[in-house]
């Protein structure tokens, strides 16, 4: 697989992070394969930035981290939400999509 | 801002880098595992899988250290964060911070000066001596005699040789000799030790070397001696090639072997000696005569150091066991006599006792003004977290977490005690250096070694303290914030018109400590101070206005026949200069630092009790004693001039001694025997004060100099001229008789009195600055509160006004609540003062500790400056403009 040119908007990284983790517990290279399956593949992560961002939301106390077994019997760090993690992704999803919605009437305006 | 950064990675990465390293590193590799097993998964070959997970996952480390950054930026981010905001707080309330910083500098800095000193004159007093911890006073004691009486010098070699606990011990006898170096002559102190002295302290002459153990004993056999440091600068001048020199040392010739350190003053609190000469040369220096091999003479005075490891109580029993076996093996002089240890601030032959009571009382003071303020910096914190309030519940509503909180205020309180801090160790520095400036000088003669670096264990209490109190009560209003009713409080917050009383009562509490303790320290400064006044104005019962000089026949070598045809000479000499009104000599002067001699009576006709010990001190006085200190001569005469050796032996006693052996009688005529030897009493003279100005009245006699003559004697001067107009005829008339004689320099009496109460004005000196900064921080503390609790009434008021109240009301109404405070703190005060101010019985004189004119003068200056500071706040609040205070 090629390297590809990040597809994500400035910023959106750590929203999506928290919505992939919104129903389970998962794993680096599992969060990243979640955003890129519910965008249908048009969002891609760039795997330097998902470690950052991780260790940035675990800092602030919006998700937690524990060692888990993966699907093919490996060790892997889970990644899961905490309530605060929860209340942050609905604020940033508002914010969203006020944003988007804003910006889509200026789009499409004539 | 990166340098911020790196220095928080360091900090964090210090506790917890390995395991987040090992962990970080460890998720990776996973993650790069299970791409490659994707990739094997999807048909490649093992290595290109490897390959290709690589550069999809990218730069390893670049990306670990990213993550780093992100991890520890937060941390760092919202500690700048706080600090900054911390910052703009404490400068946006300018005056709240400088009260606040100001106070617990002062509070800081004065404790830390003051308790170093302590610390160093009486805890480690003898700065260059190494294991001080193990240093202890012998303290040899007598059945039935109270206090220390010495021990002798076989009885010091007995438990030198029979003891396994001690390392070492060591003589250290203070005694004077007259310095005579060129044509000026000096009184100076000096110390007879043992040979060991220099070694077992662990001192290192400066220059030359110390004692060899050979050089301790043999009569008279050593003449050597170690001279100090300031003696070697001022009297030889710095002389590099002083070692080797003689210099004659009580009549005999001493070769200066070496000079001591620079901050070695020997080890005697209180004074600081000029020299030092081994035990062997205890004769020359002694005028009562060889006491080597007389088991029966004590005079030594000296330390022990244990052992590593060994208890005082250990080595006090084995002290005490060789005590029994020496009360056994030599029972006419042993009977009775034991030996323990003293620390070094209690030495009972030094002045570390004098010393100890005053440091006591100054500690305590000090730490009132600790606490003083502490509950200051308290007050004013609680007193900006009510106003703060209102933010708290902001910052909540918004969403900040309570740590957040809690961490922002702690961060602010930080912030504040830790600029205190650095202004306290600055004011600790200068204070130690201002202080003393602001001390009585103490005069030549008695050193008082101030120990010249502060003690950083004593800051770092010091400052343990403040910052302790402070972070507690930064905190209250996130405390406060936990408890709020967020839509309650918001809505509530800048309506309500009479403020809660929740946090008042603690605030008063602060308040009535503040009061309380200052009056306390107000007390007690007014008793120092009127004890000083009294003891300054009250006269001892001579004239202090006489001149003391002398020439030292002792130290210059004279026999008894020389000395006496000198002294006599000398007499008639100075009887002649112009404006001398009368002269006379005494073994002592009045308040002299020396002993007098003291004698057991016998009484004619005076039957004992069984167990009662007839004895009094007495001196030896020349004729014209009386007439020359104004002593009045109540019944009989004064000596005369033909009261010598051909002369039957008379005597003049004081009253106390006439009235107690003699009551309602006349006393002039009988007989009392002193040392086989009676004498008749010619006169009864007045009571007056011999060695101090706090002394109860005692029995004492005075003998003709010339029954019972001394070689060293000193010259008193009654006359109008000043000490340094007497000068110059006093040294023509000494060298017109002996011309390698120099007279002492002459001063006045008075001065030696001023010396004696050094201690009692060093206190009251000390008290009445410490006095002064409480009254000062109390002050800012009534202050603190009242202008707070009007500024949150301001609606109150305002609704006051608006509904008829005049300014006088709300004068009253205020100034009411800040007197009630007072007035609260004063009777606390008092109660506590009654405590305290008994425990200073012995600083006081002529002044009960428990009088009513220092008590009431504390209750009027402490409710003057109360009033001061709650009527500012209280005219404040009638300035308040009805309209503008309801609008708001």
């Amino acid at each position: 697989m090629a390297k590809e040119k990040s597809d994500l908007v400035y910023g959106t990284l750590d929203m999506l992070i928290l919505k992939a983790l919104q129903h389970e517990p998962r794993h680096g290279l599992g969060i990243a394969d979640r955003i890129q399956q519910m965008s249908k593949d048009i969002l891609r992560v760039e795997q330097g930035s998902l470690y950052p961002a991780l260790y940035r939301l675990e800092a602030q106390g919006w998700i937690k981290a524990a060692w888990g077994v993966s699907e093919n019997n490996r060790k892997a760090r889970y990644y899961e939400l905490t309530s605060a993690g929860r209340k942050q992704l609905a604020a940033e999803k508002d914010h969203w999509l006020r944003i988007t919605r804003g910006i889509n009437l200026v789009l499409s305006g004539i | 801002m990166p340098q911020v950064r790196a220095w928080f990675c360091r900090l964090f990465g210090f506790f917890r880098k390995n395991r987040r390293e090992a962990e970080m590193a460890e998720e990776m590799q996973q993650h790069l595992d299970l791409l490659i097993e994707r990739n094997v998964a999807a048909g490649m070959p093992a290595g290109d899988a490897r390959y290709a997970a690589l550069r999809q996952f990218g730069g390893v480390e670049q990306i670990k250290e990213t993550a780093r950054e992100q991890r520890m930026w937060r941390w760092a981010d919202e500690f700048v964060q706080d600090v900054r905001f911390g910052g703009r707080m404490l400068w946006r309330t300018r005056s709240f911070s400088i009260l606040a910083i100001l106070c617990l500098t002062l509070g800081i800095g004065t404790n830390a000066a003051v308790l170093s000193w302590i610390e160093g004159i009486l805890i480690r007093p003898y700065p260059l001596v190494a294991h001080q911890d193990r240093m202890f006073a012998l303290n040899a004691t007598t059945r039935g005699v109270t206090g220390f009486t010495g021990l002798s010098y076989p009885e010091f070699l007995d438990y030198e040789r029979n003891s396994i606990l001690f390392e070492s011990f060591i003589i250290d006898r203070i005694m004077g000799t007259t310095l005579s170096v060129g044509d000026r002559a000096e009184r100076a102190s000096g110390g007879i030790v043992s040979a060991n002295y220099f070694d077992a302290l662990g001192v290192r002459p400066f220059l030359g070397r110390g004692f060899r153990p050979e050089e301790g004993t043999g009569r008279n056999a050593h003449p050597v001696t170690v001279i100090s440091y300031r003696t070697w600068k001022d009297r030889y001048a710095a002389d590099p090639n002083i070692i080797g020199r003689n210099q004659i040392l009580n009549g005999v010739e001493h070769t200066i072997i070496g000079v001591a350190p620079e901050k070695f003053h020997g080890t005697f609190i209180g004074y600081s000696f000029s020299f030092w000469v081994p035990t062997s040369m205890q004769e020359t220096f002694d005028t009562t005569g060889y006491k080597l091999e007389d088991r029966g003479a004590r005079w030594i005075e000296g330390y022990a150091f244990l052992k590593p490891g060994v208890t005082r109580k250990q080595a006090e029993a084995e002290l005490s066991a060789s005590a029994q076996r020496l009360e056994k093996d030599y029972p006419e002089t042993n009977r009775g006599h034991s030996l323990s240890l003293l620390p070094l601030w209690k030495t009972p032959f030094n002045q570390a006792a004098n010393m100890s009571s005053t440091l006591g009382i100054t500690m305590a003071v000090v730490f009132f003004v600790l606490l003083i303020a502490c509950a200051n910096v308290s007050n004013l914190l609680l007193a900006r977290s009510l106003l703060r309030r209102h933010e708290m519940t902001m910052r909540l509503a918004l969403g900040a977490g309570r740590r957040r909180l809690i961490k922002q205020l702690l961060t602010e309180g930080l912030l504040l005690s830790l600029i205190a801090a650095a202004g306290g160790i600055a004011v600790a520095y200068w204070c130690r250096n201002a202080l003393v400036l602001a001390f009585p000088s103490p005069a030549a003669g008695i050193a008082i070694d101030l120990p010249g670096q502060i003690d950083w264990r004593v800051l770092a209490v010091s400052i343990a303290i403040c910052v302790g109190a402070t972070m507690l009560f930064a905190l209250v209003p996130a405390i406060q914030a936990s408890h709020i009713d967020l839509s309650g409080a918001l809505k509530s917050e800048g309506a309500g018109v009479v403020s809660g009383s929740s946090r008042s009562h603690l605030r008063s509490g602060l308040v009535l400590v503040q009061v309380s303790l200052s009056f306390v320290l107000l007390a007690g400064t007014g008793l120092l101070l009127q004890s000083l006044q009294r003891m300054q104005n009250t006269s001892p019962g001579f004239s202090t206005n006489v001149i003391v000089s002398g020439a030292d026949l002792f130290s210059a070598g004279y026999n008894l026949e020389r000395a006496k045809a000198f002294a006599t000479q000398l007499l008639d000499r100075v009887r002649k200069i112009p404006g001398v009104e009368s002269a006379t000599l005494a073994r002592l002067m009045p308040f002299s630092y020396g002993t007098f001699s003291e004698a057991p009576l016998e009484i004619d006709g005076y039957k004992p009790a069984p167990d009662e010990q007839l004895n009094s001190s007495y001196i030896e006085v020349a004729e014209d004693y009386f007439k020359t200190l104004g002593i009045p001569i109540v019944a009989g005469r004064e000596f005369r001039r033909t009261d010598d050796e051909n002369a039957p032996p008379v005597a003049i006693i004081n009253e106390t001694l006439a009235a107690k052996y003699w009551p309602g009688k006349d006393a002039v005529g009988q007989r009392l025997k002193v040392k086989d030897k009676w004498l008749q009493i010619v006169g009864v003279a007045k009571n007056v004060n011999y060695e101090k100005k706090l002394e109860l009245p005692r029995s004492f006699f005075y003998v003709p100099l010339r029954q019972n003559f001394f070689a060293s004697n000193n010259l008193l001067i009654r006359t109008q001229e000043s000490p340094g107009a007497i000068r110059a005829a006093l040294a023509h008339e000494v060298r017109a008789l002996d011309p390698t004689l120099a007279p002492t320099a002459p001063f006045r009496v008075q001065e030696q009195v001023d010396r004696k109460g050094y201690t009692q004005r060093l206190a009251a000196t000390l008290i009445a600055i410490f006095g002064a900064m409480a009254l000062f921080l109390a002050a800012i503390g009534l202050y603190a509160v009242m202008s707070y609790s009007v500024s949150q009434r301001t609606r109150e008021f305002g609704l006051r006004m608006a509904l008829g109240a005049g300014a006088a009301d709300l004068l009253r109404l205020v100034l009411s609540r800040g007197l009630l405070l007072t007035a609260g703190g004063i009777v606390i005060g008092v109660v506590a003062a009654l405590i305290f101010t008994r425990l200073m019985t012995n600083l006081l004189f002529q002044v009960s500790p428990r009088d009513p004119v220092a008590f009431g003068a504390a209750i009027v200056v402490l409710g003057t400056v109360a009033f001061v500071a709650c009527v500012l706040p209280a005219w404040r609040a009638t300035r308040i403009d009805p309209v503008r205070a309801l609008r708001v």
